[in-house]
C-alpha cells in the first residue's frame, strides 16, 4: 500500500512541476503526509473484522475488533483499565527518569574525564553484556513483587542506551568548537553548558529512542510474570479467565503507549534540535 | 635572505598591540617545527606570514595566540594581555550551530559585558560586517563567505588589540575571498589593531599586508627567509606592476629554498 502511495505521489510530484497546483491540493498533500501512517493499520484491522465476522477467525483465538472495543469500552467504564494504565505508565516513566538520570552522569563525567572513563567503563561494559531480563529470578528474591523490582529493572534497562550515547555523544563533539570555547575565554561550565552539551545532544535523543522501546520491553515482561497490578497483570488475569478479547486489548494498548512515548521523542526532539539541518528539512 | 628592510611605522598605533618573539622555538618531540625566530612587530602593523605547507606557519600563529606554549624562546607583549586583547581567526567558521547568529558573536564579547548591552554590542559589529539583518538566523543557513563574516565579527567584538587570522579565507570561492580581503582591510583601517594573517596566497598576503614575512621549513626548523616591507598606497589595485615585482621576489625566494 505504502508503495502505491509513493508511486502516486511521484506522479503527482511530475505533475505539479508542470502546472501550478491550487492552494486546496497543497493542503491536501499535507493532509496525506500526515496521515499516511495510519492508512496500513486502519485497513489492517478492517480487514480483521471481515474476517472475524465471517468466522474464519474463531472468536477464541482472535476476537473480532468491535469485541475488543467493546471489551475496552467495559474496562474504561469499570476504571480498571484507566487505573492499570496509570500504575503502568508510572513505573515505565519513573524507571526511565531513575535509569536515565545515572547513565546520563555516567556518560557525561566518563566522556569528560579520562580517569572517570579508565575506572568505571570496563566494569558497566561487563554489567552491559548481562540481558538484564536474566535478573528476574534475583529481583523478585531482593524486593518481591512489589514497585520497587518493575522500578529497578527498567532503570537498570534504559540505563545502557543512554549511557552509551551520551558518551558518544560528549567524545565526538567537535574538537574545534571545544578550541574556539577555550580560546574565547569560556569557563569550564559555559563551555560545558554552551559546547559540549548542545553537541552531544542528538546523540541523546538516540540513546533516548532506544531506552524508550527497552523501557515497554523490561516493563511488559515484568508486569506479566510478577505485578499486582498495571497493563501486564491485566493481560495475565484475563489469560486466567480466557478472556482473549482483554489480553489483545492489553497488547494493543501497549502498541499505542509505544507509539505516544515515539511522538512526545519526536516533539522534544524538534524543540532541542531546531539548529540541526536535517530537522530544519524537515519543517519546511 | 636575511635582510631585514626598513619598516614603516603605521601612522596611529593607537590600540594594537606590538610583540617581540626572541629566538622563539618549537617542537613535537624531536621534530623540530620552528628554529630560533626573531620578529619584532610594531603596534597596528599588518603582518602577512606565508610559506609553503608544513613550514610552520600556522604553529608560529597559535604560539602567539596561546594556544601553544614555545618549547624555547619567548613572546613578550608590548602591554598587557589579557584575555579579551587577543583573538584568533580559524581557517574553519567554528561557530556553535546551536545558538543564533547573534548569540554567536555575543560568544567574542568579554564576561564583564552583561544583559542588553551584550546584544547591542554583538549587532553593532555585525552591522560592521554586513550582516544586521541576519541576526536571528541559524548559522546552518548561511552561505560559507556570511559563516566567516559572523566569525569575523565574533573575532572583533571585544575589540582586540592583537587579531591572529590563520588562513581564514582559505575556503572561500575567489570572488568571496576579495569582497572578504576588502573588508578586513577596511576594518584594520578603522581599528588598527596588530595583524597577523597567516596565508598560502602570495597575493593575497601583498593586497593586504605592511609587511610580508617569509618562512621556510629548513633543516633546523622553519626561520624567517624573508622580510619584505610593502610600502604601497592603499587600497592597492590587483596586478600593478609593483604588487607583480614583489610577489615574483617572494615566489623567488621560496622555490630556490
Amino acid at each position: 500500500m505504502s508503495l502505491v502511495d509513493r508511486s502516486t505521489r511521484l506522479n503527482a510530484a511530475s505533475q505539479g512541476a508542470e502546472k501550478t497546483r491550487p492552494a486546496g491540493k497543497g493542503r491536501l498533500a499535507a493532509l496525506e503526509t500526515s496521515l499516511a501512517g495510519w492508512v496500513l493499520p486502519i485497513l489492517l484491522v478492517a480487514l480483521w473484522e471481515y474476517l472475524a465476522r465471517l468466522g474464519i477467525i474463531a472468536s477464541n483465538v482472535l476476537p473480532a475488533p468491535s469485541a475488543i472495543a467493546e471489551a475496552g469500552w467495559a474496562a474504561l467504564k469499570s476504571g480498571e483499565l484507566v487505573r492499570n494504565m496509570g500504575v503502568s505508565t508510572l513505573r515505565a516513566f519513573a524507571g526511565l527518569f531513575v535509569g536515565g538520570v545515572i547513565g546520563l552522569a555516567f556518560g557525561i563525567a566518563n566522556g569528560l574525564s579520562e580517569l572517570s572513563h579508565r575506572y568505571t567503563d570496563t566494569t558497566l561494559q561487563m554489567i552491559r553484556n548481562v540481558p538484564h531480563l536474566a535478573l528476574i529470578p534475583l529481583v523478585i528474591l531482593w524486593f518481591g513483587i512489589e514497585e520497587e523490582a518493575k522500578l529497578f529493572l527498567v532503570a537498570l534497562g534504559v540505563f545502557f542506551p543512554i549511557y552509551i550515547n551520551t558518551l558518544h555523544g560528549v567524545r565526538t563533539v567537535d574538537p574545534q568548537l571545544i578550541e574556539m570555547g577555550r580560546v574565547y575565554g569560556m569557563s569550564p561550565l559555559t563551555l560545558f553548558r554552551r559546547v559540549v552539551l548542545p553537541g552531544a545532544l542528538p546523540s541523546i535523543f538516540v540513546g533516548l529512542r532506544f531506552a524508550l522501546g527497552i523501557m515497554w520491553l523490561t516493563l511488559i515482561v515484568a508486569e506479566t510474570i510478577a505485578a499486582s497490578s498495571g497493563l501486564g497483570y491485566m493481560a495475565m488475569q484475563a489469560r486466567e479467565f480466557l478472556l482473549v478479547d482483554v489480553v489483545v486489548l492489553a497488547i494493543l494498548i501497549y502498541a499505542l503507549l509505544g507509539k505516544l512515548a515515539d511522538v512526545l521523542t519526536r516533539w522534544l526532539e524538534g524543540l532541542c534540535l531546531q539548529w540541526h539541518p536535517a530537522f530544519q528539512a524537515k519543517r519546511d | 635572505m636575511n635582510a631585514h628592510a626598513p619598516l614603516p611605522v603605521p601612522p596611529a598605533p593607537a590600540r594594537g598591540l606590538g610583540l617581540h618573539l626572541g629566538r622563539l622555538g618549537h617542537g613535537f618531540g624531536a621534530k623540530r617545527v620552528l628554529d630560533r625566530i626573531d620578529l619584532d612587530i610594531p603596534a597596528g602593523q599588518f603582518v602577512a606570514i606565508v610559506g609553503k605547507s608544513g613550514c610552520g606557519k600556522s604553529t608560529l600563529l597559535r604560539l602567539v595566540a596561546g594556544l601553544d606554549t614555545p618549547t624555547a624562546g619567548h613572546i613578550a607583549f608590548d602591554g598587557p594581555r589579557d584575555d579579551a586583547a587577543i583573538r584568533i581567526m580559524f581557517q574553519e567558521p567554528r561557530l556553535l550551530p546551536w545558538e543564533r547568529v547573534l548569540a554567536n558573536v555575543e560568544v567574542g564579547l568579554p564576561a564583564s559585558v552583561k544583559g542588553e548591552e551584550r546584544h547591542s554590542r554583538a549587532r553593532a559589529i555585525l552591522a560592521e560586517v554586513g550582516l544586521a539583518e541576519r541576526a536571528g538566523e541559524w548559522p546552518a543557513v548561511l552561505s560559507g563567505g556570511q559563516r566567516q563574516r559572523v566569525a569575523l565579527a565574533r573575532a572583533l567584538a571585544s575589540g582586540p588589540r592583537l587579531l591572529a587570522f590563520d588562513e581564514p579565507l582559505g575556503a572561500l570561492d575567489a570572488l568571496t575571498r576579495i569582497e572578504m580581503q576588502g573588508l578586513v582591510e577596511r576594518i584594520w583601517q578603522e581599528q588598527r589593531f596588530t595583524a597577523l594573517f597567516v596565508t598560502h596566497d602570495v597575493s593575497e598576503a601583498l593586497a593586504l599586508a605592511d609587511r610580508v614575512i617569509l618562512i621556510d621549513a629548513g633543516q633546523t626548523g622553519g626561520h624567517v627567509a624573508l622580510d619584505l616591507a610593502v610600502d604601497l598606497p592603499r587600497p592597492r589595485r590587483r596586478g600593478s606592476a609593483e604588487l607583480a615585482a614583489l610577489e615574483g621576489r617572494i615566489l623567488d625566494t621560496l622555490f630556490s629554498s
